[in-house]
């Protein structure tokens, strides 16, 4: 790992004022991507800002029909809490679902998706449940938030401050895990709200999308069977050593199935 | 820079650079060698030590974010008079271990399940137990050593009951 300056942020503004200030600043939240990527060399800004001790970023809150949850919660936060589990139970199942007990003690909802790994868990659970994204200065749908291989909406001086998920009548994740990695080889999330049906898919493109011919046929019928002969298309979805697009294409139908089956 | 932190109980302050892994200040400036390191992607689990009392990978996580926090290593387990922690004894006993590279951060993982899953059964653990990679024991014994001490009833190896 290549040397850098290591800041830790007091609160959003500080963050702020040090990543506009610092000529190659990185925010680190958990570490769990960021740390192994400096190991690994694949980057090395000159500046670390850490956001993760930040205690305004932290904690989960029903407010009204919507479950907010702030930027530096964990995974394992999220995965234990009796508000999301009572109110968005697919939610808690996918933070449970991501990496492994230790690294869900670090990593963080605001610090995945702002990298926006294609295979990460909760871009698809934000696409699939309709969540916004609040930062520093706005407030992003997540069907706007999250726009290329890696690639979001944000800024480079924007920090995530919490996530806004509105509380559908069910929902359920459903994934795929790669075997070594952990990762979602394919992660779908669907959720009926009372104005139709979303379906959120992370791992399978380069990065989370709707599969809108899911939702139409989900919306009229809500049934595993009413998607059984609507086939996603590979075009555009990844394919590398382990699984083509055409497997990911039929894997996403599979996926979708059994979380209409278990919502 | 500076960090204090307190490890297996005793204050400590080091001098580190930012990049310092908080396993290389266990290891190399503290000389708890007990720690491993097993990969460099975050997924062998051979480094867990717990921070606050929750296990993590200390090849993940700078010293300088432990700043001001508690860390407990392997080393830190046992009694100071040498008697096991019942995890120690545990793997002893339902033979959870071969050449033990993996075994601080299984033992490390394993008392952080105990105390989050007081009665999992052998699937949870078997589950649990994802970010601890061994290349030796097939984790049959490292299972029942955990399992013995989670929940007694669930254990199978029994030639050891
Ligand atoms: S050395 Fe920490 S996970 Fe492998
Ligand atoms: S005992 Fe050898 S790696 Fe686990």
């Amino acid at each position: 790992m290549r040397n850098f300056e290591y800041h830790v942020a007091s609160d959003v503004n500080a963050a702020a004022a040090l990543l506009k200030a610092k000529e190659d600043g990185k925010l680190m939240a958990g570490g769990m991507t960021l740390l192994p990527t400096l190991k690994q060399r694949l980057a090395s800004p000159s500046d670390l800002i850490d956001i993760g001790s930040i205690a305004a970023l932290k904690g989960i809150k029903k407010e009204g029909d919507t479950i907010v949850i702030g930027a530096m919660t964990r995974h394992f936060d999220v995965a234990q809490s009796d508000v999301v589990k009572s109110a968005i139970p697919a939610l808690a199942s996918l933070a449970g679902q991501i990496g492994d007990p230790a690294v869900r003690y670090r990593g963080t909802i605001g610090g995945s998706i702002a990298n926006a790994d294609p295979a990460a868990d909760y871009p698809g659970g934000c696409m699939g449940l309709g969540a916004t994204i609040v930062t520093n200065k706005r407030q992003i749908k997540a069907d706007d938030f999250f726009t290329g291989l890696f690639e979001t909406a944000l800024e480079s001086d924007e920090i995530v401050t919490e996530l806004r998920f509105p509380i559908p009548q069910k929902a359920a994740y459903q994934k795929f895990r790669h075997p070594a990695s952990g990762y979602a080889v394919v992660g779908v999330m669907v959720a009926k709200f009372s104005d139709g049906v979303r379906v959120g898919v992370t791992g399978s493109g380069p990065y989370a999308f709707r599969a809108k011919d899911f939702e139409a046929a989900l919306s009229k019928d809500f049934s595993a069977k009413a998607i059984e002969n609507v086939n996603l298309k590979a075009d555009g979805l990844l394919s590398d050593i382990h699984f083509s697009a055409e497997y990911r294409a039929h894997v996403t139908g599979v996926m979708a199935r059994r979380a209409v089956a278990a919502a | 820079m500076e960090v204090k932190l307190t490890v297996n109980g005793k204050p400590v302050t080091a001098t580190v650079e930012p990049r310092t892994l908080l396993v290389e200040l266990i290891r190399e400036q503290l000389r708890l060698t007990g720690t491993h390191v097993g990969c460099d992607t975050t997924q062998c689990g051979c480094c867990v030590i717990h921070l606050n009392g929750e296990a993590v990978k200390s090849c993940t996580i700078l010293a300088a974010q432990c700043n001001g926090k508690d860390v407990l290593t392997i080393e830190g387990l046992a009694q100071p008079d040498g008697t096991l922690h019942p995890m120690q004894a545990a793997f002893r006993e339902h033979h959870g271990l071969q050449c033990g590279f993996c075994t601080p951060g299984m033992v490390m993982m394993g008392v952080d399940i105990a105390r989050r899953l007081p009665g999992a059964d052998e699937k949870t653990v078997r589950q649990e137990l994802e970010g601890n990679i061994c290349r030796c024991t097939g984790y049959q014994g490292i299972v029942q050593a955990i399992l013995s001490v989670v929940n007694p009833a669930a254990v199978k190896d029994h030639h050891h009951a």
